[in-house]
Formats: C-alpha cells, structure tokens, sequence
C-alpha cells in the first residue's frame, strides 16, 4: 500500500524539474523536452487521481494528453527546424524576433 | 510493502533521469535521459493498473516522441549548450523559488499521507473499458482530437518544407 501522496509528490517533482529545465536551459530542443517532462508529470497526477477516485475517465484524459501532446512536438520540432534554418543557431537567447 | 518498494526505486529512477536531463549540457543526453524517465513512469503506471496507459507512454512517448527529438537533434547537428547573461537571472531567482515551491507543496502532500492508500492494480484500466469510453462518453472529444492531429501533419510539413525561395535556387542552380 502506497499514499496517493507520494504520487503526487513524485509528480510535483518531475513538473518542478520540467519548470526548472524551461528556465535555465539554453538550448531551443532542451527547452522542449523540459515541457515534455511536465506534461509527463502531470500525466502521473491523472492516472493517481484516477485510481483514487475509481474513475477511468482520468486514464481517457491522459490519452488526450498524450495525444495534444504529439501534435505539440511535431509542430515545434517543425518550428525548430525553420528557426535553425534562418537563424543558424539554437539558442534561445540569440532567438528573438518571430519574423522569419 | 512491495508496492512500496517497486514505487521506491522506479520513482528513484525517474528523479534521476529528470535531474539528469537538467545536468547534461549535451542535448542528446537529454533526450536519453528523458526516454529514461518515460519508461519508469510506465512502471508507475503499471502499478496503479493503467495498463493502456503504460503501453501507450511506451509507444508514444518514449518511442514516436523521442525518435522525433532525436531525429531532430541529429539532423540539426546540435552541439553543447553555451551558456549566457540570460540564463544568471534564472539561476539566481528562478531555482530558490522553485525549490521553495516544491519543498512545501511536498510538506503539505505529505503532511496528508493518511488521505488515501493505493494498492497494486488500483484501478484495472484495460484497452476495451478505455476504448468503451473513449468511443461513448468521450466520442466529441476524441474526434477533435483528430482534427487537431490532421492540423499538426499539415502545420508541421508546411512549417518544415524548405521555403520556396531556396527551392527556385536549388532548381537554377
């Protein structure tokens, strides 16, 4: 028998570590991978709630997480690729106008 | 008490890689770190009995996601991160703040340990009774899901296709 809260701390941590990653990385992919890290967190959150409340609808959720989640990356891997090729550099310091 | 200890060590292992992905400054040490992560969050998953979800943290995330990172980064060529005036300000401000933050977001969690207990298998989540709701209850939703996906494809090959300026060149040269 585990508390629900410790998979609910376990989620506050990796969302922490996805935050934290977000801020002080510098490279554009890292950054992106750190967004991942805190929807993976918050996944875990649903799938705990879930099986506290015997709702399977937190597990659907996840699935759409999931799925919203895939969309996210193939679009802003494909918006990484433009930066790079305009830009020439993944640095999101040196990365400041929209315009192409 | 196995529960406990299952938790423990992936859990462990999870905290690990999402450290890890933080102290690398390679981004393809990262992405590893990361895929890492994804497959002890499906043991996670596995014991709180979201099968389904286990097997699809698997194929989708750490296996389609990832490729695609890593596919990225390799054809990018990225190297190490640099470091600059920017990233101080973060270091300095962002990282006590979200230290504080997380220390008593988990204070207060666990000061309310005692709420509810899970066990092996909480909550049995099997492809058909996920597919029984996503399929009834859920069907507006996951329709619009799939717009969303068809949205992404056409964003992404058009986001990612070389501009026409440099294809005209391509072609004269």
């Amino acid at each position: 028998m585990v508390p629900l809260s410790l998979y609910l701390v376990l989620s506050a941590i990796l969302f922490a570590c996805g935050v934290a990653g977000f801020l002080i990385k510098r490279n554009i992919i890292t950054v992106f991978m750190s967004i991942e890290l805190m929807l993976n967190g918050v996944n875990l959150s649903f799938v705990a709630f879930a099986a506290h409340w015997q709702q399977l609808s937190g597990q659907v959720f996840v699935f759409f997480v999931m799925v919203v989640a895939a969309a996210e990356s193939a679009v802003g891997l494909a918006i990484i690729i433009a930066v790079f090729r305009t830009r020439e550099t993944l640095n999101v310091d040196q990365v400041n106008l929209l315009k192409l | 008490m196995f529960h406990l200890i299952v938790f423990s060590i992936f859990g462990a292992i999870c905290v690990a890689g999402a450290v890890n992905l933080l102290v690398q400054r390679h981004p393809i040490n990262s992405a590893l770190s990361l895929v890492v992560v994804m497959g002890s969050l499906a043991v996670e998953f596995l014991l709180l009995g979201a099968e389904f979800v286990a097997a699809i943290q698997v194929i989708v995330y750490a296996g389609a996601i990832m490729v695609l990172f890593v596919f990225v980064i390799m054809l990018l060529n990225a190297g190490e991160e640099e470091h600059t005036r920017g990233s101080k300000v973060a270091y300095l401000l962002g990282i006590p703040g979200l230290l504080a933050g997380t220390i008593i977001v988990c204070w207060v969690l666990l000061q309310r340990s005692d709420v509810g207990r899970t066990s092996i298998g909480a909550l049995p989540g099997p492809p058909a009774a996920i597919a029984q709701l996503l399929f009834h209850q859920f069907l507006l939703p996951f329709e619009v899901t799939s717009i969303l996906v068809l949205i992404a494809i056409m964003g992404a090959v058009v986001l990612a296709a070389r501009p026409q300026s440099v294809q005209e060149s391509k072609k004269e040269d």
